[in-house]
């Protein structure tokens, strides 16, 4: 049987879980590792770290919040953000993550994707394509967030990254990200329909629906989902939060239930509706 | 506790998580390649992901092939994950042919590609275990389990035993139905990670280590 997975995305920055919009303007929304053990404990088949600011400065400061987190929660965590080298993804798996993502150098220089496969198994490399569409109609994929354009159309890109030996591919919409107006399914199809290899969807869920739509009419094999969930954690956490948290809280402090196109729905309810509509995953 | 577990290491794959659900069960878990430190564990454990060919030369290189052999026929207990699962077999379809350790007769095959792009390759999620005839779980590590539990699977390849007499637990993956579990005598082995399958995985941990306690 094929069990869709639904994976909880974290993205951090500094100490802190921070969300965007397009991957900027990061508002602080609190501590990841709370946020994780709340997942964990309700259902994520996996955990996604991304350092957000990691590959900008050029280093990756996770290690702590992976060691932590991967002593408590016995589900898969994939970290990426900042991972250059086969020395930085070896450091990175030993703190505990079971998976790295790696953009930008994979991009600067494929053959990591190759080493890195070969010397930690397929399974453990997973590749992010940061896509933006272009007034024509094709997606170039962009890296540092989607600042840096790389002049590579991202179908060709995806195989490459399959031949060189990915185990699967995180396909993020910037347009979409952080939107809540669903994903692009049309980008999403086209990943998963050339490779064949797994790939997960990221970027826009507002509502459960945009979740199932990617599954059904994208054939994503996994979703990440993350301000979705984020948001429905707060407004049940919100009190307790605004005296534990650094950084811009104004946002937190405003205590507003409202989040624009997002509807806040938990991982439970997710799959609930997956379920519902005749759409395999862990219950 | 004063029991020595041994997590054989062979300088691939992920051994934290495993470390991580021994502590968590109250085991301080040794990481060693050492085949004497292994000889002298009261449990070893043989995790693994990656690639079979160059695990099979890595455990030969530290001389933990024999070990694990020897190790194996003095009886005591013994538990493989995921390609330690595979390891135990005879051999491995991988790179045309590479010879497994041969504890569980049989061959290693990999999954046929699909057409459709639904059942993509590694299979990366959760799926389900089931009981290949009723009772075969009970005294087993997976006794705490039911069919139909969910465990996470991450894998290219799959153990196919001779006899159904090794195989512990099946499950199913697009056209596949494979071995998801093996057991003979006290060498158990998941194709599944029970260290990341939630705290019903680590159960089967404490079940291996209580069912086992000298």
């Amino acid at each position: 049987m094929k069990f869709n997975r639904i994976i909880a995305r974290l993205d951090i920055k500094g100490p802190n879980l921070v969300k965007g919009i397009h991957l900027e303007g990061l508002r602080v929304l609190g501590k990841p590792e709370d946020f994780a053990k709340y997942y964990y404990e309700n259902g994520a088949d996996e955990l996604f770290y991304q350092d957000v600011v990691a590959s900008l400065y050029e280093r990756n400061s996770l290690h702590e919040i992976i060691s932590s987190t991967a002593k408590k929660n016995f589900i898969p965590l994939t970290v990426g953000g900042g991972i250059r080298s086969i020395q930085d993804i070896r450091e990175v798996l030993r703190a505990g993550a079971d998976k790295v993502c790696i953009n930008t150098a994979a991009i600067k220089s494929p053959q990591l994707i190759k080493e890195a496969s070969l010397k930690f198994g397929s399974s453990t490399i997973v590749v992010a394509i940061e896509a933006i569409k272009q007034l024509d109609g094709k997606y170039f994929a962009f890296v540092d967030n989607g600042r840096e354009e790389t002049g590579r159309e991202v179908f060709a890109w995806a195989k490459e990254v399959e031949e060189l030996g990915a185990g699967e591919i995180v396909i993020t919409s910037v347009d979409r990200e952080g939107t809540g107006t669903g994903y692009d399914i049309e980008l999403t199809k086209k990943i998963a329909m050339a490779v064949n290899i797994p790939v997960i969807a990221h970027g826009g869920p507002g509502k459960s629906e945009h979740i199932s739509e990617v599954i059904s009419d994208g054939h994503a094999d996994a979703v990440a989902v993350a301000s979705v969930i984020h948001y429905d954690f707060i407004a049940q956490q919100l009190s307790d939060m605004q005296n534990r948290t650094e950084g811009n809280i104004s946002f937190l402090n405003s205590g507003r239930k409202q989040f624009g196109k997002i509807e806040p729905v938990s991982l439970r309810q997710i799959k609930q509706h997956l379920i519902q509509n005749h759409i395999n995953t862990r219950p | 506790m004063n029991s020595k577990v041994v997590i054989i290491d062979y300088q691939l794959g992920n051994l934290f998580s495993v470390k991580q659900a021994c502590e968590y069960l109250g085991y301080d878990a040794i990481i060693s390649s050492n085949p004497e430190e292994l000889l002298a564990a009261d449990y070893a454990i043989l995790p693994g992901v990656g690639a079979f060919n160059d695990s099979m030369k890595n455990l030969e290189s530290f001389g933990l092939v024999k070990a694990i052999h020897q190790y194996i026929n003095s009886g005591k207990p013994f538990m493989g994950v995921c390609l330690g699962l595979q390891l135990l077999l005879t051999e491995s379809e991988e790179f045309g042919s590479t010879k497994g350790l041969n504890i569980i007769p049989g061959i290693v095959k990999k999954f046929p590609p699909d057409i459709n792009h639904e059942f993509k390759v590694p299979q990366i999620q959760w799926n389900q275990i089931f009981e290949p005839s009723d009772g075969k779980w009970q005294n087993t590590a997976l006794c705490v389990c039911k069919p139909g539990d969910y465990m996470y699977f991450v894998h290219s390849f799959y153990a196919q035993p001779d006899s159904e007499d090794y195989v512990l637990a099946k499950t199913t993956y697009g056209g596949t139905s494979y071995c998801s579990s093996v057991q003979r005598a006290n060498v158990f082995a998941t194709q599944f990670h029970p260290e990341k399958s939630g705290l019903h995985g680590v159960e089967i941990y404490k079940q291996w280590f209580d069912q086992n306690k000298k």
